[in-house]
């Protein structure tokens, strides 16, 4: 047995099933405060990528300035397809509000296909990302490294927002009793916004790091549909499931292209294991493994 | 009978406003219809006038739409689908009848949700901190010490909220109110679910909050004894209406509402003529 390859994909999947887990978060956030299931996440990624991008090798800003500009861009985007496009659907049954998701999905795609073009591009090499360090015999490239501590980084924020911040604290409250929140004199409405645009902010940081380890692409929107399995691992409406699930989605997917690679050479395990184990999941714990009882509506 | 009533209760508006008292009602509602999901009415004219710095109590039964009332003055009917399509609700001398729950608060109403509104699975502290969520700039340290002092019991809980007893939970609710330090809280049915003693308890605590720091309250009940007990004014209500009204002794004293209430009242009767009395003798 190959152990070398083994950990060293181990190491893979726990960075990128780290980054799946910060995406997830997103897709939990919108879920649980505003009932929403997000298909388009994976979109909000990739236009993330794609804006970041674009400032920097059209534009030539500095990746910085370029940075701080696509977080401001998502924020407002998040808001803005909050408003636009699901505000008015609060009150309508669930399968509609799934329905104007992939819908927006599929727009998305389309225009960012044609604004952006259909190749994959890369960043230039702005840190050194290729160069690779050595990690106890491992070798791990410095954009893994530093996907690895933003993805951290990330999920202290998180953590911290939700337990000692006024506006965390009031999140966590309209998710769960909106009438309750109104009545402590808070504005569902804000507070709907601001879960759409944390949640957009959030997932451009991801498509920025997985633009610099990899490349910026449509097809990264794939990430959108891999968070699906993590996220229903973990339980729709947990913060810490949707970490552990995209962990443990990370971590499989690499096992599952060892195994291929070593074993079985069905080839292209390594994309369809994530939804073997969704169902089998599904079938013995229908709410995931953090997630809470009266969600079955789903 | 009932239009000697319905002359009563108007009587008494007008006597308020003749008499210049006016300044003295912190909140009036006048006349409020609330119609839920565009075709159930709910409160058909409701009436009541809250008095600065006094507990007003309003009591009737299931149904009658107590709680409603109370949503319609804080503005959350939205979310039920509910809506004040007449009437005017005034608080401090100014029309709020549409006003944004959010900004009454800040106002300085509070209400404490029936079965108390807890945050089950946040900490109590965090249920306390969310209860000054509109006073940004507030010390809260101090804040949370202050309430501690009137609910010491909470000092010592520091597990999920969800995990407190239900008397606990109610004190929780009355302590995270006052963090919003409130000029009116409306409290609806703080005796629910509670034993005897505690019931005592919170009722006490009520009107300490009354006494001490000056907060006018608007108590729903359905323990109509002991709201009136420490009530000075309260008012009846019967499918959506107030059906009598006035000071808490009269109403103590009020031969329907003993009979109705409070329970006995003059001599015992069979149940036979009980019913046949009831159904003779409705409110309305």
């Amino acid at each position: 047995m190959n152990t070398e390859l083994l950990l060293q994909l181990l190491v893979n999947g726990v960075i990128v099933g780290m980054l799946y887990g910060v995406v997830a978060m997103c897709f939990v956030l919108i879920y649980k405060s505003t009932q929403v299931v997000n298909f388009a996440q994976g979109e909000f990624l990739v236009l993330g990528g794609w804006v970041c991008l674009s400032l920097v090798v059209q534009m030539g800003l500095p990746f910085i300035l370029a940075f701080i500009f696509t977080l401001v861009f998502m924020a407002i985007f998040g808001i803005l397809v909050q408003q636009i496009i699901l505000r008015p659907l609060i009150g309508e049954p669930i399968i509609s509000v799934i329905m104007v998701t992939i819908g927006l999905s599929i727009f998305m795609q389309s225009l960012m296909n044609w604004i952006f073009g259909n190749d994959a591009k890369r960043f230039p090499d702005i840190f050194g990302s290729l160069s690779v360090i050595t990690i106890g015999g491992l070798n791990v490239e410095t954009a893994y490294v530093m996907s690895l501590v933003l993805s951290l980084l990330i999920m202290a924020v998180f953590y911290f927002f939700f337990r000692f911040t006024r506006h965390g604290l009031a999140m966590r409250a309209t998710a769960f009793n909106q009438q309750i929140a109104q009545s402590l004199g808070i504005s569902v409405k804000q507070t709907f916004a601001m879960a759409w645009a944390i949640s957009a902010l959030v997932s451009g940081v991801a498509g920025v790091v997985m633009g610099i380890v990899s490349a910026v692409s449509n097809s990264l929107a794939f990430v959108g549909i891999k968070v699906f399995p993590a996220v229903i691992v973990g339980g729709l409406d947990s913060i810490v499931g949707a970490v552990v699930g995209g962990l443990i989605i990370g971590v499989l997917e690499n096992l599952a292209e060892f195994a291929d690679g070593e074993y079985l050479h069905i080839g292209n395990l390594y994309t369809i294991a994530p939804f073997y184990v969704l169902i089998v999941i599904l079938m013995i714990k229908p709410y995931g493994l953090f997630g809470t009882k009266d969600i079955e509506r789903i | 009978m009932s239009a000697e009533i319905e002359t009563v209760v108007s009587e008494g508006a007008a006597g308020d406003a003749a008499s210049g008292v006016a300044d003295d009602v912190i909140l009036s509602v006048n006349n409020v219809e609330v119609v839920f999901n565009e075709v159930i009415l709910v409160l058909r004219g409701l009436n009541l006038k809250a008095r600065r710095g006094k507990i007003t109590a309003l009591l009737g039964t299931n149904g009658a739409g107590k709680s409603t009332s109370l949503k319609a003055i804080t503005n959350l009917l939205a979310m039920e689908d509910g809506e004040v399509t007449r009437g005017s609700i005034e608080y401090e001398g100014q029309n709020v009848t549409h006003v944004g729950p959010e900004k009454l608060v800040r106002q300085g109403i509070f209400l404490v949700m029936e079965g108390r509104g807890i945050l089950q699975d946040m900490t109590v502290t965090e249920n306390l901190r969310l209860g000054a969520y509109s006073r940004p700039k507030v010390n809260m340290k101090s804040e949370i010490e202050r309430v501690y002092s009137y609910f010491p019991r909470l000092q010592e809980r520091t597990g999920l909220a969800g995990y407190l007893s239900g008397g606990e939970q109610q004190m929780l609710a009355i302590g995270r109110a006052l963090m919003a330090e409130p000029k009116l809280i409306l409290m609806d049915e703080p005796s629910m679910g509670l034993s005897p003693r505690l019931v005592k308890e919170v009722f006490e605590i009520i009107q300490r909050l009354n006494k001490e720091l000056g907060i006018t309250i608007l108590l729903v009940e359905q323990n109509a004894k002991m709201a009136l007990k420490i009530a000075d004014d309260a008012y009846i209500m019967e499918n959506g209406k107030i059906v009598l009204d006035g000071s808490a002794e009269e109403l103590m004293e009020n031969e329907d509402v003993k009979e109705f209430y409070l329970g006995g009242g003059g001599e015992r009767r069979s149940f036979k003529n009980l019913k046949s009395f009831k159904r003779r003798k409705r409110w309305l």
